[in-house]
C-alpha cells in the first residue's frame, strides 16, 4: 500500500513538471505523434525481425565460441601453452577493441578483400563483428564458472578414472555453466541491443527503419517507436532470466540479511 | 602381516617416496608394503603426510622420488596411463565430494559407463545392488546435497566400490561427520573388511583403528615412524613420539 502510494505520487509529479514544461508542446508533436507512429510501425518492426534473428543466431555461435575459448584458457599443462595463449590473446585483444570499430573494420575490410567463397553482404560481416566481440566477454564469464567449480570436484572425478576431458564434460562444466546462466542472459540482453549497431554498415534493422522514417519529415517518433519495441523484447527476457535465477536457487542467499 | 606375504606380490608397495609442497617436505623416504586384503591403517599429527601419501598413491600427486607399485606395477613411470591406474582403485574423501549436479544413482553410474564402458541398463543395476549394499536404496533419484553427512559419504562409498576397485584408499572419511553419523559408515567399512577389501585409510578415530586395522602405521617426520598390529602400536608403542602422539589423542 505504501510502496503503490508512494510510487503514483512519484510519477504524478515527474509527469506534471514535464506536461508544464514550456516546451512541452513542441516535444509532445516531434516525440509522441500517435499518427506518425501508426504509419512508422510496419517499417520498424520489419527491422526489429532483422534485430532477432541477428541476435538468435549469434548468440548461438557466441555460446559455442565463447565456451571453446574459456576451455581453451583454463586447460592445463604445459604442453597446452599455446592453447592458452591464443585464448588469452584472443579476449584481450577483442575486449579491449571497439565493437564498432571492428564492426566497420570487418563491415568494409573484408568484403573487399573479395575472398571467393565467402559472402560480401554486410549482414554476414557485421554478424561476425558480433561473434567476434561478444565472444570475448562470454568467453570470460564461462571461465569464471569453470574455476569456480572447486578442485574437490576435479579430484574426485579423476580419482574415478575419468580423463580430462571426461572431468570437464560430465563434472566441471555441466555446474560452471549452470552457474553463470543469469550472467550469460544478461550479455544476451546486451547482444539483443547491439545487434542494432549492424546499421552502421548499411543493414535496415529496426533503428535505421525508424531513422529512415524519421527523415521524412523530421518526426522523431519513430525512434520512440523502436524503444517502445526493444524494451517490449528485454523485459520478457529480463524476467525470464529472473526466473531461470531462481530455479537455480539464486534466492539473494541470506534470507532477510 | 605374516600370514600375507607368502611370497605373493603385495597389492601395494611404496618404496622410498619422497614429495615436497614448495620448501616443506612431507614425505622424506616414506616406505610401506600393503597386501591383499589387508587393513592398513594411517595416524599421525596434522600434517604427517597421510593424505598426501594418499593422494600420491592415487597419482593426484606427482611423487618427487621414488617408486609406486600396484600389484607389481610401476604407477610412478612418468609413461603410465594415469587415469587407467586410477581405475583400479576407489577414493573416499573427507568432504564426499558427490557430484551435486548428478542424482545419487548418476553420481554411481559415470564411472562405470564413462570409464568401465559398463552398458547404461548393466551399470544401473549394479549402482542399485551397491545403493542396496549401503542401505541407501530409496535415495536413488535424491540429489546428493538433500542427504545426511552420513548418508552422503555411504553414496561415496558405493561410488568407489562399484568399479570393483583393487585397493581402496579412504582419505578421514569420518573426520566431517557429526558423532552420531559416524557409526553408519564405520559398520559399513568393518562389513568390507570382512569381505576381504584391502584398505589404506587415515583417521583420528583411534577406537575404530584398534577394530579394524591388521596394521597400523604411526607417520612422522615423512616415514612409517612405528608400524605393527593395533594392540601393539597403540596400547604398547615402542617408540616415544608414537607414546606422546597418543597421549595427545586421548587426553
Amino acid at each position: 500500500m505504501v510502496s503503490a502510494a508512494s510510487t503514483v505520487l512519484l510519477l504524478g509529479v515527474v509527469v506534471a513538471l514535464v506536461v508544464t514544461s514550456p516546451g512541452w508542446p513542441r516535444v509532445r508533436e516531434t516525440f509522441l505523434d500517435p499518427h506518425k507512429a501508426v504509419e512508422a510501425f510496419p517499417a520498424v518492426l520489419e527491422g526489429l525481425w532483422l534485430n532477432i534473428r541477428v541476435m538468435l543466431v549469434c548468440g548461438v555461435l557466441i555460446a559455442v565460441v565463447g565456451l571453446t575459448l574459456a576451455v581453451m584458457r583454463t586447460v592445463r599443462g604445459p604442453v597446452a601453452f599455446p592453447l592458452r595463449l591464443f585464448a588469452t590473446a584472443y579476449v584481450d585483444l577483442f575486449r579491449g577493441l571497439p565493437l564498432l570499430l571492428v564492426l566497420f573494420v570487418l563491415g568494409f575490410g573484408a568484403p573487399a578483400l573479395r575472398l571467393s567463397g565467402l559472402p560480401s553482404s554486410a549482414l554476414f560481416w557485421g554478424s561476425c563483428a558480433l561473434v567476434l566481440s561478444y565472444s570475448a566477454y562470454v568467453a570470460e564469464v564461462f571461465r569464471a564458472g569453470i574455476e569456480s567449480v572447486h578442485p574437490s570436484q576435479r579430484a574426485a572425478a579423476r580419482s574415478l578414472g575419468l580423463s580430462y576431458g571426461q572431468t570437464m564434460r560430465h563434472v566441471v562444466l555441466p555446474q560452471a555453466v549452470r552457474r553463470v546462466v543469469p550472467a550469460l542472459m544478461n550479455d544476451l540482453v546486451s547482444l539483443q541491443k547491439d545487434s542494432g549497431l549492424i546499421a552502421v554498415l548499411g543493414v535496415i534493422d529496426a533503428i535505421r527503419a525508424a531513422q529512415i522514417e524519421t527523415a521524412l519529415d523530421f518526426n522523431f517518433t519513430p525512434y520512440v517507436v523502436a524503444g517502445a519495441l526493444f524494451v517490449c523484447l528485454t523485459i520478457p527476457m529480463a524476467r525470464f532470466t529472473d526466473h531461470v535465477a531462481r530455479k537455480q536457487g539464486f534466492h539473494g542467499a541470506g534470507g532477510h540479511l | 602381516m605374516s600370514l600375507h606375504a607368502a611370497g605373493r606380490e603385495p597389492v601395494l608397495r611404496l618404496e622410498g617416496v619422497r614429495k615436497s609442497f614448495g620448501d616443506t617436505e612431507v614425505l622424506r623416504g616414506l616406505d610401506l608394503t600393503v597386501h591383499e586384503g589387508q587393513v592398513v591403517v594411517l595416524i599421525g599429527a596434522s600434517g604427517s603426510g597421510k593424505s598426501t601419501l594418499l593422494r600420491c598413491v592415487n597419482l593426484l600427486e606427482v611423487v618427487d622420488d621414488g617408486r609406486i607399485t600396484l600389484e607389481g606395477d610401476d604407477v610412478t613411470d612418468p609413461r603410465v596411463d594415469a587415469d587407467a591406474v586410477r581405475a583400479r582403485m576407489g577414493v573416499v574423501f573427507q568432504a564426499y565430494n558427490l557430484f551435486p549436479h548428478l542424482s545419487v544413482l548418476d553420481n554411481i553410474t559415470l564411472a562405470p559407463v564413462r570409464v568401465h564402458k559398463v552398458p547404461k541398463a548393466e551399470a544401473t543395476e549394479r549402482a542399485m545392488a551397491m545403493l542396496e549394499r549401503v542401505g541407501l536404496p530409496e535415495k536413488a533419484s535424491a540429489r546428493p546435497d538433500d542427504l545426511s553427512g552420513g548418508q552422503q559419504q555411504r553414496v561415496a562409498i558405493a561410488r568407489a566400490l562399484v568399479n570393483q576397485p583393487r585397493l581402496m584408499l579412504l582419505d578421514e572419511v569420518t573426520s566431517a561427520l557429526d558423532p552420531e553419523l559416524v557409526g553408519e559408515v564405520l559398520d559399513l567399512l568393518r562389513e568390507l573388511k570382512d569381505e576381504g577389501m584391502t584398505m589404506v585409510l587415515n583417521t583420528h578415530e583411534m577406537g575404530f583403528a584398534r577394530q579394524v586395522a591388521d596394521t597400523v602405521c604411526f607417520l612422522h617426520g615423512g616415514v612409517v615412524h612405528e608400524q605393527g598390529p593395533p594392540a601393539q602400536v597403540l596400547d604398547d608403542p615402542r617408540q616415544e613420539r608414537t607414546r606422546r602422539f597418543l597421549a595427545r589423542v586421548h587426553a
